[in-house]
């Protein structure tokens, strides 16, 4: 088995080296035989997919086949393991996810070199690049990480199992979502880098970068929501986000990404920011890579780390390559990169889409700049230092509340210049109700100015309403116009506008999403806990709640041992619900680990962790969190989804409005 | 408050200072009591003084009793506020990567210790800092879970706002200069349209495509 797998690998790798130089050749020749060559090389690199996948299936085949001879299915599997964790044992370790991250990449390459015919010579060019990444990748599991080691001595009997903390069902989602983004950063980047190469005419390769753009945010976007979601579900510290070094690498690009996919309408529309996105693509991807680096390397110290190795210095080599090529070309050909208009106005949304990118920067910055402080601070001081949530919070949150200001008043900025008179027409309203948001709440008992977690939490639930009534109110003045000319109800003509302008209008959706999460952040400030040794029959009041615990029980099966308590929970003295903190023993791994009993309602999350018994006393200590707001994270992270479907929907035809038109006219303030 | 500005006033009038505190000023404000008990010698009959001045301690006493009641009550609620408060600005060291209060490992070798240290501490009285101070002494720097506002450290808090205010003129800046920046046409391409003739065509654009 261990000989396919590393057979298909090498093959892989010499498939994708003449990709690589046969496609390299073939766009640097002259002559008939440039065309031919450039050929084979795109089919060599259709079939690098079929032998990566190959490898892939013969790793996830040794696994159900419990071929403990394979180092890695040793090391990342056992024989009682259920069947999806053994399916998930490909991006368990780090073999194993660098494989799947060398399939993913080829799929992409797959897709990109299939569809070679919409523009053949910018396609070649993407081509040889994603090549050269699929080339780096093979190199790497061929020499520094192979999947397919095998063990050293007599066969083992049985493997040392999954980390119990990935025994979990989002775990069999979450690693290959948040891959899909990051890898597919990749075609992007390959797409930008072949425009400047060639120093392509026109702008088509940015329309097609945008729409893989819009597809690997929506995929990372989904990835490290459900990261967060697999965080508060299975680690019990009754958080989402920690800050962790590898939180911070996932969010790093999908901030980058999403800097991109606002400026990138800039040069869509009016030519401008060619060099700046361009440049964005390239540091996206950088950062997709030095997120890989980060993690795999051990420079800095992270929950999910993967062991120390000496892979990271491959990461590092392979980003100095990536600069090197991409200042290169970008000194060679920046006079390719010359903006087309100048800025007729500072209250425009062009200028909106400037702090909107300064902002989002300034956001990445931060967060990496505090991920590597402790590395510098060694560097410089000798000594480690920890930068954890107090100083991400405290730096991060006014920057964030910034960005919510610009999601309201960017979209009702017109594209040139916005007369200060349109902008009061359409603030005025959205700004009231803010207000009266904000006032509401104060009399309901917040208080602002009890700490600043309170001011902050007020002002981000005050400016996301704002956002919403923004987006409501564009919605609605749309569809009244749409519904004058066509008769149909409210409902009817916002669903045809946003079918007219699928982007604009998808993007609308995803700043509503936007603000639902916020809101969810913003609840964290009334997080309460309460910890207890709690025997039969004791009870516990947090909040609303009393919990009664009935009983405590225990199971076995062949994965896991798992004793759980019976906890009633009464609300206004009517009981409301029974929960299950659970506690497993995992055998194979002899690793103990906590299942959370939550019960989530949009207006709060009643989460309940059985943490293990008193060593002194023996009786069960349970902690209890009440957490508000939190369901309307992941109700945010769904509209997120719907709204980038929507905005890769194509544009339906759009209906014949009689106007008494004298002339034809560009429009002005519409567009995304 | 008005509880303790009474109590405070048993005080002899040399023990008040009058400086500061809203306390002291009300402690100022209040009856002298060595002035009533003078008065009520020189004007009640030895009965009735002897049962004022009861009256008035055991006011007093349960007044007192009360204050201290509250004060334990604030101290404890004060205390709990600091573990939590101090507690979120540690790390636990058992290499979770969690904030102290937050760690829940089963087992965890460091947390449940860190915790009961804590906890000792600020019932010690100490204060914030010394606490801070003996955990760092005791685990390392690495306890803390933000850098501190010393030293090179401080880099850490100041780069972030440097970055957004340098960001900030520089895309002013950019839009200044871009402003100014004249307009490169295509050759053959229709002049620029301004003032008045081009506020004309925006309005017939808007009207015709007003949806």
């Amino acid at each position: 088995m261990s000989q396919i797998g590393s057979f298909a690998l090498l093959l892989a790798l010499a498939l994708s080296a003449y990709s690589f130089l046969g496609g390299l050749l073939a766009l640097v020749m002259k002559g008939a035989g440039s065309a031919r060559l450039g050929e084979t090389a795109r089919r060599a690199g259709i079939a690098s997919f079929a032998v990566v996948f190959l490898a892939a299936v013969v790793l996830v085949v040794a696994a159900f086949q419990n071929d403990f001879s394979i180092a890695y299915i040793f090391h990342h599997s056992n024989r009682d393991l259920p069947a999806p964790y053994k399916f998930a044992t490909l991006w368990s370790g780090q073999e194993g996810s660098l494989l799947f991250w060398a399939l993913l990449l080829s799929a992409y390459g797959l897709v990109l070199r299939l569809r070679y015919k919409t523009d053949v010579r910018l396609f070649a060019h993407a081509s040889v690049i994603i090549a050269a990444v699929q080339v780096f990748f093979l190199l790497l599991l061929n020499f520094a990480a192979h999947p397919f080691a095998v063990v050293q001595g007599s066969l083992p009997p049985d493997g040392n199992g999954l980390n119990p903390l990935l025994q979990y069902p989002e775990m069999v989602i979450h690693p290959p979502m948040l891959y899909l983004g990051y890898v597919g950063f990749t075609v992007p980047f390959a797409f930008a880098l072949a425009a400047l190469i060639m120093r392509y005419p026109g702008e088509k390769w940015i329309q097609i970068t945008r729409r893989w753009t819009m597809v690997t945010w929506g995929f990372l976007t989904c990835g490290v929501f459900l990261g967060a979601h697999w965080a508060y579900s299975v680690l019990g510290w009754g958080g989402y986000w920690g800050w962790d070094p590898v939180e911070n690498a996932s969010l790093m690009p999908w901030l980058t990404g999403t800097a991109f996919l606002h400026s990138v309408m800039m040069q869509e529309k009016r030519g401008m920011l060619k060099t700046w996105n361009m440049w964005l693509i390239f540091s996206t991807f950088m950062l997709s890579i030095f997120g890989t680096f980060l993690t795999r390397s051990g420079v800095v110290s992270s929950v999910h780390a993967f062991a120390q190795s000496s892979i990271g210095d491959w990461f590092v080599a392979f980003l100095v390559i990536i600069f090197a090529t991409c200042l290169i070309f970008y000194v060679k050909n920046r006079s390719h990169l010359r903006t087309e208009h100048k800025l007729e106005s500072l209250i425009s949304r062009e200028s909106s889409f400037l702090f909107n990118n300064l902002l989002l920067l300034v956001a990445c910055f931060t967060v990496l700049w505090g991920t590597l402080f402790p590395v510098l601070s060694e560097w410089v001081q000798g000594t480690k230092v920890t930068v954890g949530p107090p100083f991400f919070n405290r730096v991060n949150v006014p920057v964030a509340l910034l960005l919510l200001l610009l999601t309201a008043v960017g979209p009702l900025l017109a594209w040139r210049r916005t007369s200060v008179e349109s902008l009061k027409r359409n603030f005025l309203w959205p700004a009231i109700g803010a207000l009266v948001t904000g006032v509401l709440l104060v009399a309901l008992g917040m208080k602002p100015w009890k700490d600043v977690s309170y001011f902050y939490s007020l002002v981000t639930i005050m400016l996301s309403a704002l956002v919403a009534f923004t987006v409501i109110s564009e919605f609605v003045r749309g569809g009244r116009v749409i519904g004058r000319h066509t008769g149909q109800n409210l409902f009817a003509s916002m669903v045809q506008l946003a079918h007219r302008n699928t982007r604009r209008y998808g993007g609308y959706i995803v700043h509503f999403g936007v603000i639902v999460i916020m809101i969810g952040f913003a609840g964290a400030v009334f997080n309460q806990d309460k910890e207890q040794e709690m025997g039969f029959g004791d009870k516990m009041t947090i909040g609303a709640y009393t919990l009664v615990c009935q009983s405590y029980t225990q199971d076995d099966n062949p994965n896991y041992g798992s004793e759980w308590a019976v906890m009633n929970v009464f609300k206004g003295g009517k009981q409301i619900a029974t929960l299950n903190p659970e506690r497993r023993f995992y055998k194979a791994s002899q690793q103990t680990s906590t299942m959370v009993a939550n019960r989530s309602t949009p207006q709060e999350d009643l989460y309940v962790v059985y943490e293990g018994q008193n060593l002194d006393t023996g009786r069960p200590i349970i902690k209890v969190h009440l957490n508000p707001l939190v369901m309307w994270i992941w109700v945010g992270v769904w509209i997120i989804i719907a709204g980038t479907v929507v905005a890769l929907i194509p544009n339906a035809v759009p209906v014949r409005v009689p106007a008494p038109a004298r002339m034809r006219a560009e429009p002005v303030g519409a567009g995304d | 408050m008005r509880i303790a500005a009474d109590l405070l006033s048993v005080h002899p009038p040399s023990a008040q200072t009058g400086k500061g505190t809203a306390s002291s000023r009300a402690v100022k404000a209040s009856p002298q009591p060595r002035a009533c008990v003078g008065f009520a010698k020189r004007m009640l009959p030895g009965a009735l003084l002897f049962r004022k001045q009861r009256e008035f301690f055991l006011r007093r006493g349960t007044q007192l009793i009360f204050l201290v009641i509250a004060l334990f009550g604030l101290m404890g609620a004060g205390d709990q506020s600091r573990v939590n408060d101090l507690g979120h600005r540690m790390m636990c060291v058992c290499g979770c990567n969690q904030i102290l209060l937050e760690c829940n490992h089963v087992g965890c070798a460091y947390s449940d210790r860190m915790r009961a240290e804590l906890i000792a501490a600020v019932d010690r009285g100490d204060n914030d800092d010394l606490t801070l101070q003996g955990f760092v002494q005791k685990y390392g720097t690495t306890v803390m879970a933000a850098p501190t506002k010393t030293g090179f450290n401080r880099v850490a808090w100041i780069m972030p706002y440097l970055v957004l205010v340098l960001g900030l003129t520089m895309v002013t800046l950019i839009v200044r200069a871009w402003r100014s920046r004249p307009l490169v046409l295509p050759a053959g391409a229709v002049a620029a349209v301004h003032g008045a003739e081009l506020e004309h065509f925006r309005d017939q654009a808007r009207k015709d495509t007003e949806i």
